[in-house]
């Protein structure tokens, strides 16, 4: 990442005169690690043996980076549109999700859904368990310890740090992530939508909105925010 | 998700205790949650017994993994959000023990 010195400002005792910052390490400048070597062994070999192709590599790697957020709000605003889906959602969620043609071939998913009196927020306080194909892979937050020890401790504490407040006659329930299951929350359907498309509500379904972090995005604040 | 195997011991309702074990090895029961009562929300599906999975072995006969609900309160006796405020964990059944009605695991 190239650092341009007319793109930013200093406080007014720098004044004008010029100076370097020390240059940002390239990729290849930090130590190689012990997992990289095998991964790099490992890649060469099986390309060397014909077991895979560089072609077959690139196409999944292709695969994994369309993952997103924009598969999990699919969901949600199709259940919000569509009450026989919302039921499908409720007794096998990740046959709703194939039923769109996601692809949660390893994943035993469940949705959780926000209403007027309880607040579903999720988190793995093991490790960092996902639901990557619907979500994409994780926010670094979502790993940190930081947020996987005060989540399940001091709950509304965190969601406020997000900008969500919980009322007081909302429960706040945690789902700890520690097996088998993953989660995808499933936001409350924001005022002032009635006879939106499903393209339309997607648009409002952030990824930590179906984390719990947050709540969907209001249509008011959506024309706030720049285009 | 397999049906392999026994029936599941417990159901939807049900109160059971979490174990309060600390063996050697991999296991995927939260420290935080061993020790305390819960209900269960729902039997999950058996799924491969992750303390042998770890050690690359196959992992059966699947075992029936559960979600437990369990109140902040009983988690976090100073705990300061409020009082119906609750959190759920997966913990598969050879970690739970029945619980009699007046709150004491079953003999």
């Amino acid at each position: 990442m190239t650092h341009h010195h007319e793109e930013h400002s200093h406080s007014p005792s720098q004044g004008q005169h010029p100076h370097r910052h020390p240059n940002q390490p390239d990729e290849e400048d930090g130590k190689i690690t012990e997992f990289r070597l095998m991964e790099i062994a490992l890649r060469e070999l099986l390309i060397d043996k014909a077991l895979i192709t560089q072609q077959e590599l690139n196409d999944t790697y292709l695969k994994m980076d369309r993952r997103g957020p924009h598969n999990g709000a699919r969901m949600i605003a199709k259940a919000w549109n569509d009450p026989d889906y919302l039921d499908l959602m409720r007794t096998d969620a990740t046959e709703a999700a194939r039923k769109l043609g996601l692809e949660p071939t390893w994943l035993n998913l469940i949705v959780v859904e926000n209403t007027p009196t309880i607040h579903n927020v999720v988190v793995c306080t093991l490790c960092s368990c996902y639901p990557w194909p619907l979500l994409g892979l994780p926010p670094d937050w979502y790993k940190s310890r930081a947020y996987r020890s005060d989540v399940v401790r001091y709950p509304r504490k965190v969601l406020k740090e997000f900008g969500t407040t919980i009322s007081e006659d909302v429960e706040v329930r945690v789902h700890d992530s520690s097996a088998d299951m993953r989660y995808l929350v499933m936001p409350m359907r924001p005022a002032g939508t009635q006879g939106w498309s499903e393209e339309a509500l997607a648009e409002l379904v952030t990824r930590d909105s179906m984390i719990g972090a947050t709540i969907a995005i209001a249509p008011d604040e959506r024309r706030a925010q720049p285009s | 998700m397999s049906e392999a195997g026994g029936q599941a011991r417990y159901a939807k309702g049900d109160l059971v205790h979490i174990r309060k074990a600390y063996p050697i090895g991999h296991c995927r029961t939260p420290y935080y949650t061993r020790g305390l009562d819960g209900v269960v929300e729902r039997m999950c599906g058996k799924f491969s017994n992750p303390e042998e999975l770890a050690y690359g072995r196959d992992g059966h006969p699947p075992l029936p993994l559960y979600r437990i609900r369990i109140s902040m309160g009983d988690l976090w006796p100073d705990y300061n959000g409020l009082a119906n405020d609750t959190l759920e964990v997966e913990v598969f059944e050879h970690w739970l023990d029945p619980v009699m009605a007046e709150g004491t695991p079953e003999q």
